[in-house]
């Protein structure tokens, strides 16, 4: 299907849409739902149902993550010529009492006799009674209590381009994605520009690998396209391993088709016919997803023998990770869409130049694709215009911990992590005090509070200790002792170090052991220096970024929370001072 | 373990005539008997069996013409495959970043105590099974627990051990009428 006739598609569920008179969006991404968004959506038809309106007065559309995940079930009212209206906690009965507040009910049907009604449904007699009650300045009082305002810090300090589309369309829906621009830059790229000047778009528009490293994606792409060989190939990087971060699984659960566009657009700069998704076991709402929309996207002819009707020719598949933390470095990724074990290898040579198979292989996280389609349509000055010197763009944070709001955001780079904490998160509960922001996960570091004012990109993170990460941001307060929490992620490098190299293997337990030793207060200091040099050592001599980068959660926290390992050190009695 | 005369008999059904391993031959078909479809089987058997058997991973090893050491080398690599039936009831604790520093620690003791089982064991009575996961993405809602395939945010120990304590004497009733 060309262009002209996938751009009437759009139009045509645009039409549709602006029929409606009001549509009621309900968020059912995987936090909303452990809130207990399914009941919710459920309830807002049947309220819909009862009030027996036109059909074009009102429409329940499930949609994707909305940021706010702590406020959850989210519900957003959007009426002709009104501002669109967000409601949080919104149990079942607030959903009726939002119908009944935003939904002309249509009276005539009252001749049934209410008692003829089966108790298990709602009647236009139940709706004409929920908004009799929130004529009660009670009532209307409680419910008002759940409208969150567009104003507030958490919303107006975002800047939204890989999450422009979620939480506004059906991420089930290509029509619904077309009718928000979407495989529009797909279409100018094939049209209209060489696959060098892709890439170089690109590369002036200053994005940088959204996995953690930051390596420039316009650089990578570029080696690529100048690799001379029959088979290229593209891989998306959804094995988000870092516990505490989930920001690929929802651009991949409520926006799919951002993802595959980028990813055709990938393909086409570098010249490669095939790729593959590849995305962690434990997402299976994204997995589905994903496949659907490459079903979907064969089927409009934007997958397959002939893009978009031109010549270039692209096929994606999923491959399905089966829980490795490991395989989320590039090479053991690799391995594991070969069905290996995934173990990372020695590098140079880069996928780059000897990937998949051994054929030259672009890899690039699901947030760097996602940036992709923004950038062409917007162009690369507007990109670069957002962020710092040397981060340019957005980032999207999962941000979680001790904080009164708490979900998913995207801030521009450089952007501080006292606007982060303070302002979009509303700062920490109760009256405890900020202890330290942990970014990056296991590969990660903690952020004390005197730091609060450093700006977020790669190059400040990577000066403090930390890392950007793939965007797991956790706030931590007083509570959680900094050698205990240094030996959470150690415990995770324990299990999630594949083995293949010793420093990573064997000095992750050498570490783990110390600071149990350090946590039983057993240690003398000569503890504290055998912990630093053994950290070190793992740090530089292992083979892959997984073994490279655990100890920085000791590292740093060791760093900033010195005191509390010294704490925990038996104070010099005769036994304990080290023979020498 | 005998030997499997390896890559003798690709395409043939498995002898015991169970239903379950179609899906399987489904899988290796739709790969065209590829090995490098090894991981893509395995995820297959394992969702469709709920747990690898050395049996599947023989019968894996044979239709794919992959060695059998391969397969169990790959099987034992991935934390998602599992070597033991789960029990009746399953209760997972996610144990991330977000969730840690909300206390999930202390939801896996209670529920080790309680069953005298460590994550990641089942009862002997194969009614329970507790279970640890990375992190489940719903860091917002942290502590996170699935308790029999439904996720529900910000749990609390006794909450959570009261629903399966309750769960799991259902199931005792059930299973033995006579002393109710």
């Amino acid at each position: 299907m060309n262009n002209a006739k996938l751009k009437s598609l759009g139009q045509k569920e645009l039409e549709k849409q602006e029929k409606y008179e009001r549509r009621i969006f309900c968020c059912t991404s995987t936090a909303c739902l452990s809130a207990g968004a399914g009941p919710t959506h459920t309830s807002l038809k049947q309220a819909v149902d009862a009030c027996k309106c036109d059909e074009h007065e009102a429409e329940v559309v499930q949609t994707g993550c909305m940021g706010l995940c702590s406020r959850g079930p989210l519900v957003r009212v959007e009426a002709k010529k009104q501002d669109p209206v967000l409601y949080g906690d919104v149990s079942t009965e607030i959903a009726q009492q939002i119908i009944a507040r935003h939904v002309p009910i249509k009276s005539q049907e009252l001749d049934v006799d209410p008692d003829e009604d089966d108790d298990e449904t709602l009647s236009p007699h139940d709706m004409l009674q929920f908004r009799a009650s929130l004529r009660q300045a009670k009532t209307k009082e409680q419910l008002d209590r759940h409208i969150i305002s567009p104003d507030i810090p958490f919303f107006a300090k975002q800047v939204k381009v890989v999450l422009t589309e979620t939480g506004h369309i059906n991420p089930d829906s290509l029509e619904d994605y077309l009718a928000h621009g979407g495989y529009q830059a797909l279409a100018h790229v094939l049209d209209e520009m060489t696959p060098e000047q892709v890439c170089d778009e690109i590369l002036d528009s200053g994005l940088r690998g959204r996995g953690g490293a930051g390596f420039p994606t316009g650089l990578k792409w570029n080696l690529v396209r100048k690799e001379e060989s029959e088979r290229k190939f593209v891989i998306v990087n959804g094995d988000e391993g870092d516990p505490g971060a989930y920001m690929d699984r929802t651009v991949m659960e409520d926006d799919p088709h951002r993802v595959l566009e980028g990813m055709i657009i990938c393909a086409y700069a570098v010249g490669a016919s095939y790729g593959y998704l590849y995305i962690r076991g434990e997402y299976p709402i994204a997995i589905d997803r994903i496949r659907r929309s490459i079903r979907t996207a064969r089927r409009r002819g934007i997958l397959g023998r002939s893009v978009m009707g031109t010549d270039f020719s692209f096929m994606a598949d999923v491959r399905i990770g089966a829980g490795a933390f490991v395989c989320g470095e590039e090479t053991a990724l690799i391995h594991s869409v070969e069905g290996k074990r995934g173990m990372p290898r020695m590098r140079p040579p880069y996928p780059s130049e000897s990937g998949l198979w051994e054929v030259p292989t672009v890899i690039n996280n699901v947030e760097t694709m996602g940036n992709v389609p923004s950038i062409i349509n917007k162009g690369a000055e507007w990109y670069a215009g957002i962020g710092t010197e040397k981060s340019k763009g957005t980032k999207v944070f999962a941000l979680a911990g001790q904080l009164r709001n708490t979900g998913l955001i995207e801030v521009p780079m450089g952007i501080t992590l006292r606007e982060i904490v303070y302002d979009i998160g509303d700062g920490i509960p109760g009256d405890r005090e900020f202890k330290a922001a942990q970014t990056g996960g296991p590969s990660g570091g903690c952020i004390p509070a005197e730091y609060l004012d450093t700006p977020v990109d790669y190059e400040s993170l990577t000066a403090l200790g930390s890392i950007m990460g793939s965007g797991g941001l956790v706030i931590i307060d007083e509570t959680t002792s900094m050698p205990e929490f240094a030996r959470f992620f150690m415990d995770f490098c324990v299990d999630e170090s594949c083995g293949k190299c010793i420093p990573c293997r064997v000095g992750t337990v050498q570490i783990r052991k110390l600071l149990d030793k350090i946590l039983a207060g057993e240690s003398t200091p000569d503890d504290m220096e055998k912990l630093k040099s053994v950290c070190e050592l793992v740090k530089s001599t292992s083979l892959c970024g997984l073994g490279q980068s655990a100890p920085n959660p000791v590292m740093s926290t060791l760093n900033f929370f010195r005191h509390e390992y010294d704490s925990l050190i038996q104070p010099d009695t005769v036994e304990n001072v080290p023979v020498e | 373990m005998t030997t499997p005369q390896s890559n003798n008999n690709p395409g043939k059904e498995h002898p015991s005539g169970d239903e379950r391993y179609k899906a399987i031959d489904l899988t290796i078909k739709k790969f065209k008997f590829e090995k490098d479809a090894l991981l893509e089987v395995l995820n297959s058997a394992q969702e469709t069996f709920g747990y690898l058997t050395r049996d599947l991973l023989i019968y894996i090893s044979s239709q794919l013409g992959v060695p059998l050491s391969q397969v169990y080398g790959v099987a034992t690599f991935y934390h998602m495959f599992t070597f033991d039936p789960l029990g009746e009831h399953n209760c997972i604790v996610c144990t991330g970043t977000a969730c840690h520093v909300k206390g999930s620690e202390r939801i896996v003791s209670a529920l080790s105590d309680e069953f005298e089982i460590l994550a990641g064991e089942t009862t002997d009575d194969g009614l329970f099974s507790l279970t640890n996961a990375r992190c489940l993405g719903s860091c917002g809602l942290a502590p996170v627990v699935v308790l029999n395939g439904q996720v529900s945010g910000k749990e609390t120990p006794e909450a959570v051990v009261r629903q399966v304590r309750e769960l799991v004497s259902l199931s005792k009733d059930r299973a033995q009428p006579e002393a109710a």
